[in-house]
């Protein structure tokens, strides 16, 4: 079955038609081709595709499009000012917080939605919030530093 | 994924009644478990019957229980000051379940209705002393979990909430599964206007009391009492996480701790 849906995606109001049993995450990469939002184990567990919805962090490979109709969507295509980058994607840059980039996206997706939560998150609270975010490269260490510096950057509020 | 028709239902005789007449109709909540498993094709429904559109998250206190409506998010009860302030160890238990997006999507009566052997949620109940409230009819948490992914639910009932009575004190402690969170064994203590309860999840098929602890609690509440009192690990679970023997001492040594944060 086919259905439309009407979602706000990083501040642009789109429609389509998806079939019913469409994953968000399949209706952003393939629908929207907004491909920065990544598939990594497909069962819940790795974070890779995690996304924004109305505000919070949600695994896009475990919700439905139909499921986000009306809703508020943040991909990581969203994050950055035109070519200004988001300070927590800045911080990942500066603070060498990628190796080969396949889980940053849900990782800055997911620091974003701590930070907004907890302006100043200890090194303990970051590790806590990332257990659903996997990272096969960098050891989490400096995935870490980066959050703790794109925190402050956010909390002195860069005006990107 | 199989091809299945997508239902929002706009309430809950709608979502009863659809789910009554379709071929195989299974509810949807925060999908955390039942869309995974559908992705593996363990569940393959026909219909989806969206309960997110229906009024049921949300948590109240009523005379001296919290109720805590079957859509509630496990964020939503780990940061509620009401709970936190009535029954602190139910928040830390929502606290410590899976990660951030798992608790931010999945619900209470998802878990519930699951049952899964390893999930926190069951603990608590049969701890408090919970009651489950459906659609139909309210029962006693023992009345509900009736075995492994088995509950008490009949095919078009829905849990509308469930009503936890607040104790004098309690606490959960689990030992986690280094990756996903979920309990290899987790033990609910509370003291209750009942008596002193021990509840266990994740050494077992289902959750279960134990009678030998919760006695030697009434006479000496410490935690030299549960610590040394050894656990029949026979019918215990056994996985490449833990053996069945691991198992039965962890839950003496959870008891202990639980106690011990009282
Ligand atoms: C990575 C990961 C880690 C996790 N870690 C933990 C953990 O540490 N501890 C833990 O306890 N759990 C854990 N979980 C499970 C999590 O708590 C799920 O949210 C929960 O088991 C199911 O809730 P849900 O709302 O997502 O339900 P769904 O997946 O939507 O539904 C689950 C089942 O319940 C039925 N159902 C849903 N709502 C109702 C209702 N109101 N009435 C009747 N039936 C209903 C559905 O038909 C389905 O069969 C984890 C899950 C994931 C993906
Ligand atoms: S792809 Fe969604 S959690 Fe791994
Ligand atoms: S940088 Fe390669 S998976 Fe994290």
């Amino acid at each position: 079955m086919s259905v439309s849906v009407v979602m706000t995606v990083n501040g642009e109001v789109v429609a389509k038609h998806v079939e019913d049993r469409t994953l968000l995450v399949e209706f952003l990469r393939e629908h929207l081709r907004l491909t920065g939002t990544h598939v990594g184990c497909d069962t819940s567990q790795c974070g890779a595709c995690v996304v924004h919805a109305n505000g919070k962090s949600l695994k896009s490979c475990t919700a439905l499009a139909v499921q986000m109709d009306g809703a508020e969507i943040t991909t990581i295509e969203g994050l950055a000012n035109g070519d200004v980058l988001h300070p927590m994607q800045e911080a990942f840059r500066q603070n060498h917080g990628l190796q080969c980039g396949f889980c940053t996206p849900g990782m800055v997706m997911s620091a974003v939605d701590l930070v907004n939560e907890n302006p100043d998150p200890s090194e303990t609270e970051i590790r806590e919030w990332l257990e659903g975010n996997i990272c096969r490269c960098t050891g989490y260490h400096n995935i870490v530093k980066s959050i703790s510096a794109g925190a402050k950057a956010m909390r002195e509020g860069d005006p990107t | 994924m199989y091809e299945f028709s997508y239902h929002k239902a706009s309430s809950l005789e709608d979502a009863r009644s659809t789910l009554a007449t379709a071929e195989d109709g299974k509810l949807l909540a925060g999908g955390m478990t039942l869309l995974p498993t559908m992705k593996q094709r363990l569940a393959a429904p026909t219909v989806l019957v969206d309960l997110t559109g229906i009024d049921m998250a949300g948590i109240e206190g009523k005379g001296d229980n919290i109720v805590v409506g079957a859509m509630t998010t496990h964020a939503a009860v780990a940061s509620s000051s009401l709970v936190q302030q009535t029954i602190p160890a139910l928040a830390a238990l929502a606290e410590g379940i899976g990660d951030p997006q798992v608790r931010n999507r999945g619900t209470i009566g998802g878990s519930v209705a699951n049952a899964d052997p390893a999930a926190d949620y069951p603990a608590a109940l049969v701890g408090l002393g919970a009651t489950v409230v459906t659609s139909k009819r309210s029962l006693s948490a023992e009345e509900f979990f009736t075995g492994m992914f088995e509950t008490a639910l009949a095919e078009d009932e829905i849990i509308t909430a469930v009503s936890f009575p607040v104790p004098e004190a309690a606490a959960y402690q689990k030992f986690p599964n280094p990756a996903s969170r979920y309990a290899i064994v987790g033990v609910f203590v509370a003291k209750t206007a009942n008596g002193i309860r021990v509840a266990v999840t994740g050494a077992g098929g289902s959750v279960f009391r134990n009678a030998e602890m919760e006695q030697a609690l009434a006479s000496n509440f410490s935690p030299d009492a549960v610590k040394n009192i050894a656990v029949d690990s026979s019918g215990l679970n056994e996985d490449i996480h833990a053996s069945a023997e691991y198992r039965a001492h962890l839950v003496g040594v959870m008891a202990s701790r639980a106690v011990a944060a009282m």
